[in-house]
């Protein structure tokens, strides 16, 4: 057994800075590169490109970034878990098959695939034997948006990652997994953590959760002292060094920007937090209130003490639905009255919309520069601003009122108030919404599968 | 003496479907007490009046010296539903850093704030 792993994490969701795995892999020493690619929405826009063209739905991006580190990670043994296959594991596996033979580097390594987090297909026979997928936050049932559903994942775990790796898999590519089963996997598969190992499960856990947003845990968006935060230009994500007793240092590789302190950590902890007690994944129930942190040295933070305590029976689902249509329109006022004239144009658009009859769920109207971050907290604005912008917003379920409203918004700018400027970028774009819906299924219920196939 | 929450914490917030969670983090140890005393459920959904529409859950956590607040019905249905610029709440930390506390001058003097 190794005495300690180190796992980089490479990407904070999909669209993150392109180089920062690269450089994670390339900077310094590492034994696993973690890639997280799938917000709650994405596995929508993948269904929809699959839908297009069924050799896509997966992260592209992905199979970029294995062309340009594919031959390092062969080199140094560096093994990367990603769920970079979004509604389509295989087609993702068998373009980094097609990099690896472009790179002469076929034969050279295995890839393994987890799939079975797809439920598209079961959710009638679900519904028919009483698994009715309610709403985990307005509990609905899933049948009141049966007809508009785009995409059905349930979130995997660790354990298919590890048997992958166990059975001897250097890149491993799942669907809908778990951001914290990505940094999970490599431990237990190292370390031999037993299944019901609760405590350690949890650490592991937990610093899936302090990499998974990336250099959210190594100086960004960092509240604390952030003026004096070094160099972000060229900032270093986190890794962690984890030890088989649990333990584990964050740390980011030296010569790199930002930092790792126990106040950057600590922000990171409590981000998307709910009931520390009870932080629910496929693996475990981890307890944030156990967690301790010290100094270990410069950009090093000691993580120990973890509990956990057992995994729930069930999953949790990710659904998509399409829910309507949305458009922002915006336009900016100058000095003097710069605020008053916006709020004078936005009463101008919104009677002429009320003028042509057209309805929508929700009309939002926000000035940016007065209100737009923290509303009425914000206080009455001085009177003398230099410049304020209109940001209207309209959702509707019919689309030909959404595509009216954004012929609104540039007539504004010969029939309204005077001062204003701002509107090059063309109409406003008419957007689909892709809405989200959690729910839970009996573990039961889902089989996850593994291959493991020669690159 | 009235002191801004600015001067005793930083904090991070982000969204759960239509529910913010703000993670409210004492920069010195011995502000938590602090922070847990005055930090209320009641004060929170009152500073956050005509933004937050549900209730508000607070979770202490004192090995960090934190309190992890969740403002339901927040975000204007949250996700991609949402119309608000800040549709994920990331901006709701620095909002409730807006919040001013009363604290006895004996006690500011004593934690080094007068």
């Amino acid at each position: 057994m190794k005495e300690s792993i180190r796992i980089a994490g490479g990407q904070g969701f999909w669209g993150d800075l392109p180089e920062a795995p690269v450089r994670q892999v390339e900077e310094g020493p590492i034994d696993y590169l973690m890639l997280d690619y799938l917000a709650e929405v994405t596995m929508s826009i993948m269904q929809k490109q699959r839908s297009r063209d069924p050799a896509a739905g997966y992260a592209k991006d992905f199979v970029g970034l294995m062309r340009q580190i594919l031959p390092t990670c062969i080199e140094k043994n560096i093994k990367v878990t990603a769920n970079a296959g979004g509604v389509n594991v295989e087609g993702c596996a068998a373009a980094v098959q097609g990099v690896a033979r472009e790179l002469g580097l076929a034969g050279k390594f295995q890839l393994g695939i987890v799939t079975g987090d797809d439920i598209m297909q079961r959710l009638d026979d679900f519904i028919s034997r009483g698994i009715e997928l309610r709403n985990m936050d307005t509990d609905e049932p899933l049948s009141i948006v049966r007809d508009r559903i785009q995409s059905a994942n349930v979130y995997l775990g660790a354990w298919p990652m590890v048997e992958a790796l166990n059975r001897g898999a250097q890149i491993v590519i799942t669907g809908r997994a778990t951001d914290t089963g990505l940094t999970l996997a490599p431990m237990i598969h190292e370390f031999g953590w037993a299944v019901d190992d609760w405590d350690r499960l949890a650490s592991g856990t937990i610093a899936g959760h302090i990499i998974e947003c990336g250099a959210q845990a190594s100086g960004g968006n960092c509240q604390y002292e952030w003026r004096s935060i070094p160099n972000l230009a060229t900032v270093g994500f986190p890794i962690v060094e984890a030890l088989p007793d649990g333990t584990f240092v964050v740390t980011k590789h030296k010569g790199t920007g930002g930092w790792v302190i126990i106040p950057s950590i600590k922000e990171q902890l409590v981000y998307e937090m709910g009931d520390p007690r009870e932080y629910l994944t496929p693996d475990c129930v981890a307890d944030f209130t156990t967690v301790q942190l010290e100094y270990e040295g410069t950009d090093r933070v000691r993580v120990f003490g973890i509990e956990g305590r057992p995994a729930t029976q069930f999953l949790k689902v990710s659904i998509s639905y399409s829910a309507g249509y949305k458009a922002v329109g915006t336009l900016v006022y100058s000095w003097p009255e710069a605020y008053e004239k916006a709020k004078a144009a936005d009463r101008i658009l919104r009677t002429r919309l009320d003028r042509l009859g057209l309805k929508f769920d929700q009309i939002l109207t926000e000035f940016l520069g007065v209100n737009a971050t923290h509303g009425p907290l914000a206080g009455q604005p001085r009177d003398d601003l230099p410049e304020v912008q209109l940001r209207v917003a309209v959702r509707s379920d019919d689309r030909a009122a959404v595509e009216r409203f954004t012929k609104e918004i540039a007539p504004l700018v010969l029939t309204g108030p005077p001062g204003v400027t701002g509107f090059a970028g063309g109409r406003p774009k008419v957007e689909e919404i892709v809405a989200y819906w959690p729910a839970l299924i009996p573990k039961g219920e889902i089989t996850p599968r593994v291959e493991i196939v020669e690159a | 003496m009235r002191i801004q929450l600015l001067n005793l914490a930083h904090a991070r917030s982000g969204d759960k479907g239509d529910t913010a969670n703000v993670g409210l983090i004492a920069l010195e140890d011995k502000y938590y007490p602090l922070l847990v005393r005055e930090v209320t459920n009641d004060r929170v959904k009152k500073h956050f009046a005509g933004i937050c529409k549900g209730k508000v859950e607070r979770f202490e956590l004192p090995n960090l010296g934190a309190l992890n607040f969740l403002l339901h019905e927040s975000l204007g249905g949250g996700g991609t539903l949402s119309l608000m610029t800040d549709a994920q709440g990331k901006t709701f930390s620095t909002a409730l850093l807006r919040m001013e506390i009363e604290i006895p001058d004996q006690e500011a003097q004593e934690l080094g704030l007068a």
